[in-house]
């Protein structure tokens, strides 16, 4: 995968030696390197699943203080960005927001989106013992089923490979470090 | 009358969600790895470029109307039942965009998984 090595082991292998010393210290390096971005990816979808889970809960919160919103009175929906439970579910989301995209710029909306569906567990967890919410068993069966259903997805391979015309890279990508390192992965 | 109102909330919000996900998506893949450019030019750049690119603005667009419409759905109906089902199938309709849209490889693997969110659904609403 393109963003499987970080700059740092870029910048270790970047002198072109080609003997089995060379090799080994790469290949060790890049398996350290592995490591981290595995850490990373189960990083950003830990905090895909505990940010977007929290964030609902948490606006659920505050709009059972705001009450039901009616159509012709919609405006009342507005006067939630001044709740805590509100501005703390927002919070929640951005933080899901800001791994979303990071998950996005390295993997396909297939495979990224399915990192959402753990959400569902701390949603159904958070509604049943935060907001007293009665959970019957046939929703918690749903729940279970979701996740076992969108866990498929996140055994498979992260990233559909296409073949792109050079001018439709990324504009960062294009850099000869950059391609350095795509060549050696 | 009460539960229509809501599906239909819930309609909405899958359908605007699901288009801000292509949209996000598609300007992902256009600007690259965000961890690269962060570790090159700062976060501060990464937030330049990303404001920048216009299929990210109408994603983000779409999305502030499928939160809209979350808040509208969350106040008539349980978290638990409002936050999975709309985002399982927010799940389908963006795996189906996906496929059609962005022309992503989704195999019998991500298939069975939707069929199998799909039948969760069902249960959910029971």
């Amino acid at each position: 995968m393109p963003w499987a090595s970080p700059p740092s082991s870029r910048l270790c292998c970047g002198d072109g030696s080609s003997d089995d010393v060379a090799n080994s210290i790469f290949s060790a390096l890049a398996a350290g390197t592995d490591h981290c971005v595995k850490l990373k990816k189960v990083l950003i979808y830990l905090a895909i699943a505990c940010c977007n889970g929290t964030g609902d809960v948490m606006l659920k919160r505050g709009m059972d203080d705001l009450g039901p919103i009616h159509l012709n009175h919609w405006a009342h929906i507005f006067s939630a960005f001044v709740d805590p439970w509100v501005i703390f579910g927002i919070a929640c989301l951005a933080g899901f927001f800001y791994a979303y995209l990071t998950a996005l710029s390295w993997a396909d909306l297939t495979f990224v989106l399915p990192a959402t569906a753990f959400g569902y567990v701390v949603t159904a967890c958070l509604s049943r013992f935060f907001l007293h919410e009665a959970i019957s068993p046939w929703r918690w069966a749903g729940v279970i089923l979701i996740t076992c259903g969108v866990g498929l997805v996140a055994r498979g391979p992260s990233l559909t490979v296409r073949e792109e015309p050079r001018g439709q890279t990324p504009e960062f990508a294009q850099q000869p470090e950059l391609e350095e390192q795509h060549e050696l992965v | 009358m009460n539960s229509f109102k809501l599906w239909i909330a819930i309609a909405t919000l899958v359908l605007a969600s699901s288009s801000g996900d292509v949209l996000l998506s598609a300007a992902m893949k256009r600007i690259g790895d965000l961890d690269e450019l962060r570790v090159r030019k700062g976060l501060l750049a990464v937030v330049a470029r990303v404001t920048r690119e216009k299929l990210f603005l109408f994603g983000l667009l779409s999305l502030i109307f499928s939160f809209f419409c979350l808040l509208t759905a969350l106040s008539w109906g349980d978290a638990s039942l409002v936050a999975p089902a709309s985002a399982s199938l927010t799940f389908i309709c963006s795996a189906l965009l996906a496929k059609f849209v962005l022309h992503e490889n989704v195999d019998h693997r991500r298939w069975i998984s939707a069929a199998l969110v799909c039948v969760g659904v069902l249960l959910l609403v029971k």
